[in-house]
Parts: structure tokens; sequence; C-alpha cells
């Protein structure tokens, strides 16, 4: 069974003028059935809108579904009893880092969800130090967060849930705020958790270059879930995804763009290395 | 500019007075500013400063960047004195035009100047030596009796930590907003108090904006989290009293007995 | 007509110990009528380049000159300046604040002492340029998505009819169909009126789209000054700062190593496109 199962998934709500009156009814997320396996590295991308963030709030229980439901391993969402051991078990990270960081200090803040849920004073310490090992922040425990840069910021959000021993970690637009240098720190923290604790990872993004390690790609538009594949087959129907106001890394275009033009390359070409050797091949060199 | 105000911010470093329990720190400063007020003579004075004098020593704390900070509120302190100084009626020593000086003025300013002084540099040496979270535990704790009677000292605790920490977020973010408004060509220096007020709100209002969403994103990062209020919380770091708090408390008893001896002495011999 | 920067540098917290230098000897000209990408790492000094070109920040060494005279001598007009040289800040949210759209872009010709008519008239020709669409003139700005909002933001800047116009990263946190539609709309902009324009990006795919000249900064300094091609060529001393080149370059490197007889000095898709079917000859073109 999968630790996290959405079948027929809706989440509605109404539109309100500026007086409050109702104006209409939106539909934020429509029909999505989801199956993530544990360890499993699932990336979620969608145009601003598309109902991404949408989705991911109801694996946290900080939304609720209008029709259909959220198991996460195995306990529905919506009854209040679990609303406690779900967000436990399904670590949240935001896109904004300044906005999560509670501590003042970075030890302290890692600090804060196993503090809330009961954990004994020395074994919050065991897990805070683990958790600051495992991003690759543990020379900075003592600093003040206000002190760090975009892509440390994040890693501290990261450890601050991997404290709390979840089973899966859903990332809301992590990178978004974030240079280039700080994207990658991010992305590189959040593989190495998925590859050496096998925490499963439901990353939501909208840059193409950091889904292409996932095991399987979705692509959501008007809330519903339009493609589905590994990152090589959504990769590879580069005319759907640009209709869906997405793009593909620059090598994909290039190699599509050949295509176009009959060379003979393969679909779904992810790096320079793929692409290099390809035209190689053909080249007769 | 803002980033001028260093009064009570915390300085880093390892201290006696920085390891203290901040319950003791709390105590402490709180006694000290009463004492500050029971007394009026000289010899009191004397003992305030120099249990002060000793603190700041222990506290390894610069005494150069306490006075720094002070300069924030010198006028505060000029006004006090000016107005002690010729608005207390008694025995006229100088009178030029309208304004007196009296004897009693001179030695009531002085004395005020000195109290304030005091009072300021000994309340910062508490927040220069605890960290802001610290200081929160620490008052969460010496309120908890207050629970009883429904007062939620958990949650004042909480929103004073939250407080602190979005202080220099914000500040950083009004002088961002205040330099994209500049590049418009706004004006936030020039005209009188109610052009400048109005100057505000293309300020203000992204400034509002961004503080709502701030604490509309950091209440729901703090529920993913599984914050659920006080109850059935644990501490990373539990305020314990150690044997230093006990030396402490007992230099703080010493302190207010000599004080009290002091009041003694000069009620015998006047 | 230009700005000149002469040897301009700047310390933060000045007579302190922590003094640090922003900017260093930094002798640039920007003339009329380019389009220049400038690219760096957070904290290369980029940001404090940029505020020194309306005067926001004032060097503490050397001297800047906006057509031919000195920006900080006494009598220089700074509301005049900032009206010509044009800087629209990365977070548009960090400017909007007026009850409607139309209202929001007025502010700024509104603050240059212009009469009612001309400055709706701005305003209205600004929204125009921006390609932003009538029928929300009188929405809140606040209700708007990032893209539109970012296009608000634009406006108003614009609306202030600057001869240079000076862009902080426009396009953080947009979709890939809403960085582009921005990014064209600037670059329509810029062929309509023969503006300058000066983009600050952190896309090494979108600069080479875009710009015809590159200034790299690093630790304050002005690394590279010159051409698209020219600077990519230099992906290794870019790549040791934290940049890189786009990934066309590197598959071009890379089939130049394996013996193909391509040229290197490409940065854009369609010349790379163009490139490797020359290269591959007729058999598929």
């Amino acid at each position: 069974m999968g630790i996290i199962q959405a079948s027929k998934l809706v989440f509605e709500y109404i539109r309100r003028d500026e007086e409050g009156n109702a104006e209409g009814v939106t539909r934020a997320v429509d029909h999505v059935d989801l199956d993530v396996r544990q360890g499993e590295f699932v990336a979620i991308l969608g145009h601003n809108g598309s109902g991404k963030s949408t989705l991911a709030k109801h694996i946290n229980a900080i939304l609720y579904p209008t029709e259909g439901t959220v198991l996460v391993d195995g306990k529905d969402t919506k009854d209040e009893a679990y609303v406690w051991e779900i967000r436990q078990k399904a670590g949240m990270v935001f896109q904004n880092p300044d906005n999560q960081i509670i501590g003042q200090v970075v030890e302290e803040d890692v600090g804060f969800g196993p503090e809330n849920m009961g954990v004994p004073t020395k074994e919050i310490w065991e897990r805070v130090e683990e958790s600051l090992r495992a991003v690759g922040m543990y020379e900075f425990r003592k600093h003040s967060p206000n002190k760090l840069s975009g892509g440390q910021k994040q890693r501290v959000s990261i450890a601050g849930v991997i404290a709390m021993h979840p089973k899966c970690i859903i990332l809301d637009e992590p990178t978004a705020m974030l240079d280039p240098n700080g994207r990658k720190e991010v992305i590189r923290a959040v593989r190495a958790l998925n590859q050496v604790e096998n925490v499963t990872i439901l990353l939501i993004t909208h840059y193409m270059e950091e889904v292409i390690y996932a095991d399987r790609v979705l692509v959501m538009d008007q809330g519903r879930v339009e493609m589905q594949g590994t990152p090589r087959e959504v990769f590879s129907r580069v005319e759907r995804l640009k209709q869906l106001r997405l793009d593909v890394p620059q090598v994909t275009m290039l190699a599509h763009e050949l295509k176009k033009k009959g060379v003979p390359l393969p679909d779904g070409i992810l790096t320079t290395q793929e692409l290099t050797e390809a035209i190689l091949r053909i080249s007769d060199i | 500019m803002l980033r001028d105000i260093t009064l009570g911010q915390y300085y880093q470093t390892d201290s006696v007075i920085h390891r203290l329990d901040p319950r003791v720190k709390l105590v402490g400063t709180i006694l000290y500013i009463i004492s500050l007020f029971t007394f009026g003579h000289f010899t009191g004075f004397a003992v305030a400063a120099l249990f002060l004098a000793i603190m700041i020593r222990l506290s390894r704390v610069p005494f150069r960047y306490m006075v720094k900070g002070m300069k924030a509120i010198l006028f505060l302190l000029l006004l006090t004195v000016v107005f002690n100084l010729f608005l207390t009626p008694g025995e006229v020593l100088v009178q030029v035009w309208k304004l007196t000086i009296t004897k009693e003025g001179l030695r009531l300013s002085v004395f005020m100047a000195v109290r304030l002084s005091f009072l300021i540099i000994g309340s910062s040496l508490m927040t220069l030596t605890t960290t802001p979270n610290n200081l929160t535990d620490g008052m969460e704790k010496l309120m908890s009796p207050l629970k009883k009677v429904r007062v939620p000292v958990h949650e004042i605790a909480m929103m004073m930590s939250i407080a602190l920490r979005f202080i220099p977020i914000l500040m950083e973010e009004t002088d961002k907003i205040m330099k994209a408004q500049i590049a418009r060509g706004a004006d936030f220096e020039s005209g009188n108090l109610i052009r400048k007020a109005k100057a505000m709100v293309p300020l203000l209002v992204p400034l509002f904006i961004s503080a709502f969403r701030r604490a509309n994103d950091l209440a729901m990062a703090m529920e993913a989290r599984c914050y659920q209020g006080g109850e059935g919380r644990t501490k990373m770091k539990p305020l314990k009293y150690k044997r230093r708090d006990a030396v402490a408390y007992s230099v703080l008893a010493l302190y207010v007995a000599a004080l009290a001896a002091v009041r003694i002495a000069e009620g015998l011999l006047l | 007509m230009a700005i000149i920067l002469d040897h301009v540098s700047h310390i933060y917290e000045k007579d302190t110990q922590m003094a640090a230098f922003a900017l260093k000897d930094v002798c640039l000209t920007i003339p009329d009528g380019q389009f220049i990408g400038l690219i760096g790492h957070t904290g290369s000094g980029k940001s404090t380049l940029v505020q020194h070109l309306n005067g926001l920040l004032a060097p503490t060494g050397g001297h800047i000159y906006f057509n031919g005279r000195d920006i900080h001598d006494d009598g220089f007009d700074k509301k005049e300046l900032r009206s010509k040289v044009g800087l629209v800040f990365q977070y548009p949210e960090h400017q909007l604040f007026e009850v409607d759209v139309f209202t929001d872009v007025c502010f700024g010709p509104k603050n240059l002492g212009l009469s009612q008519k001309e400055i709706q008239l701005r305003a209205f020709d600004a929204l125009r340029q921006v390609g932003f669409p009538e029928e929300y003139f009188y929405q809140s700005p606040f209700d708007l998505s990032g893209g539109q909002k970012r296009r608000v933001a634009i406006a108003g800047v614009l609306a202030m009819k600057p001869e240079v116009l000076v862009l902080d990263e426009p396009t953080a946190g947009l979709d890939p169909k809403g960085r582009d539609e921005i990014l064209d709309r600037i670059a329509a902009l810029k062929a309509e009126t023969g503006i300058t324009v000066v983009l600050v990006s952190h896309s090494m795919e979108d600069i080479a789209r875009y710009v015809d000249r590159i200034i790299v900064m690093n630790r304050g300094s002005v690394l590279f000054d010159d051409v698209p091609k020219e600077v990519f060529g230099h992906y290794r001393e870019l790549e040791a700062v934290g940049l890189a080149a786009p990934q066309v370059t590197y598959i071009m490197q890379a089939l130049r190593e394996k013996g193909m007889s391509v040229r290197t000095d490409v940065t854009t898709l369609e010349e790379a496109e163009r490139e490797i079917m020359r290269s591959l000859g007729g058999e598929w073109g």
C-alpha cells in the first residue's frame, strides 16, 4: 500500500468580491488520483495557479478535500483524531524560507517540531544533530537564521522537518525564491534524503532541471493531472508541455528541434552528455 | 539609521553573566531597578554603582559598546534633567530671567540622571547577555504561576519570541520598500508633518500587506510542524537552576542587605 | 548621453570593523540604446551596482556621471535622475500600494509634478507598453497573478519615461511561460522605443537570448564585460565564480572535443541548431 493515496480528490473554494459576496466557485483540484510508494521521489510540475500547491496542502492536512479522500499511511486526513499523526508523518517545507523558521538560532528551530510532539529533551538533541548533519548544516547550528543564505535557510527548514522523523516530505516550491546555487544545494539535500534515508519525496516546482532525478513526474493543469510518467517520457512531449505554460531544459529543446529537422535522435534527452553522445553516434566520427 | 540602535541587542561572548539562568537575571534586574528608587543619598548610589560596575566587568561586554547604545535615549535623559532642574521649587541658587535653579532641583536632577542611566545600563546588561529566546523562556517560567488565573503565559512568550525574530526581517523589508518607492520619485523627507505622514502611505501599505502574508505563512508552517499550543510540549533547552545561579541569588541578597544597611545607618546618623 | 562609472567603490559599514567592499574600483560606460545583461552570484555586488545607477546609494569612492554631470554634485536633481534612470526591484509587492492598478502606475508621474492629464496619459501608455489588459485597469493590484503584478510594477517605472530601464531579476518566481512573456515584452519595448535596458538575471539562457552585452560581477569587481559569445567562451572561469554558460555552449564544447567540426562560440538554441545541422552535412538538412 502506498504512503500517500489520494482518490478522486476535489477541492473547491468560494471566490468572493471585495464586499465579501460570493462570486462563484473555483475548483482548484479536480478529480486527482495519486498513489505514492514509500521511498519514491515524485515531482509535480505545473504553472502558477495549476493547483499543485493546493494538492500538496491536502497531504499535510492543512486543507481538507471537498470530495474524495486523501490517505496518509492509511489514515484519512479528514479524521480529526489523526491530524497530528499525519502532520508528523508527512512533513512540509514551504516556499519562503523566512516565513517558516521560528527559532532565532538554527538548532532551536530544528528542535521546534520535536518539542511540539513532546519528544524528551535528550532525544530532541539527538534528532537535531542528526537532522542538521543530514542536510549539511551542522556547523551552522549556533548561527542566527537571518545571517544565512537562502539555500542554507531552506536546508534548515528541511532539517526541521526531518527532526520530526516523517515518512515523507512534501516540498512546495522550495527553490522558487533562491538563486541557482541555492537551488542546487537544496535539490542535492533532497536527493540525498531520498537515496540514503529512503524518505519519500514529493517535490513541487516549475524548474524543469530539478525534476530529472525524480522517479515519476506529474504535470498539473487546471487542477487536473495532465501528464504522468518518468522524466524522460514527460520531457519527450515538448509541444504539450509548452501548451501547459511549461518548458524543457535547453538540451531537451535542442534535441527536439534537431529531431524536427529529421535528425534521428532518441526521445526525451535530459542531459548534455546524452545529447552529445547521441549526436556523435550518428555523425560517423 | 535603524541599525545604529544597539541598545539591548544580544552581545555574543562567553561570561559568567551570559551563562546565568535567565530567571536570575530577570529577578536581579527587577530588584536592581526597584532598589534605585528606594534610596536618596549618595552612599546608596555608590553601592548601586559599585554593584553595576562589578556586573559589567563580569559580563565582559565592552563598556564602550553599552554607552554607544545609550546615545539613542540621550535626549530623553537630558529632557528629564532639564525639567527637574528648572521646575523644582525650593531654595534658589541661580536665577536668570524666569528660569530658576534651586538646590533641591539640582539635587533631584542629578539623582534622576544617575537613576535613569543606571536603570538603562542595568536593564540593557540583561538583554546584552541573554538571547531573546532565553529571555522569553525565563519570563514564561517565572510567570507560570499566572497560568492558574488564566493568563496565556505560553502564548505571550511565543508571541514575543516571534516578534523578536521578525523585527530584523521587517526592518530589511522596510528599507527595500523605501528604495523601491524612492525610485518612483517618492519623497519621505521634505514637507511639513502632514505631508510627511501622507508620504508614509506608499511605505506602510506594502509593509503591512507583507507582514500579514508572513503571519499567515508562519501560522501554517507552525501548524504543519505540529504546533498546538503549550500543552504537552517538551523543551529542547529546559531551564534548570545550577550552582552558579544559587551563588548569583546570594550575591543579589547581599546587595539588597548592603543597601538596607546603608539606609539604616543613614537613618541613625541623621 | 550615457551613464559613466568612474572608479566607483562602495564600502558598507565604513569606519567600523565590519567594513566590507561591495564594489571595488568599477569603471563602466552604459551608452544609449544598449541591451545589457548583468550577472553574478548573490553577494557579487550587482545589486549594489544597480542602486548606484539612480543615486539610491552613493559611492564611497569615485564618481558617477549621467549625461556628463556628476550625480552627486550639489544641486543635481536626484528626483529627475530617478525619473531618467528607472529601477524596477525584484519583488513587485514592495512597490504596489494603491487601490487600483491605474492609480498605482500614476504614482511615479504624480511625483514628478506633472499635470493630471499628462499623468493619466503616461500611465495609460505605460500599461499598454507592458501589455497589461485594459479590463483589469481598475482591479486591486493585490489580486493579480505574479506575472501581472510584475507588469504593473514595470509600468509604474515606465510611466516616468525613463531613458534607462534597470530590471532586477524581473522573472524571479514566475513559471516558464510567464518568464518568456515578460522578457519578450521587454525586448519588444526595447525595439519600439530604443530605451537602454539593464537586465539583472540568474538565467544564462535568458541572458544569451536577449542581450548584446554582458557584464559579469564577482566580489565587487567587473570580471568580464563583452558580447555574450566572448563572455561565455570563458565558461571555465565563470564556473569558478559560481556561474555557468548556457547549456548549448557546453554541448558544442563537448562535440568539438570529440572531433566534430563545430563552432564553440554558440550561445543560443537557434545558433546551436544551425551549427549542428551544418556539421552533420546535407544528410538530414
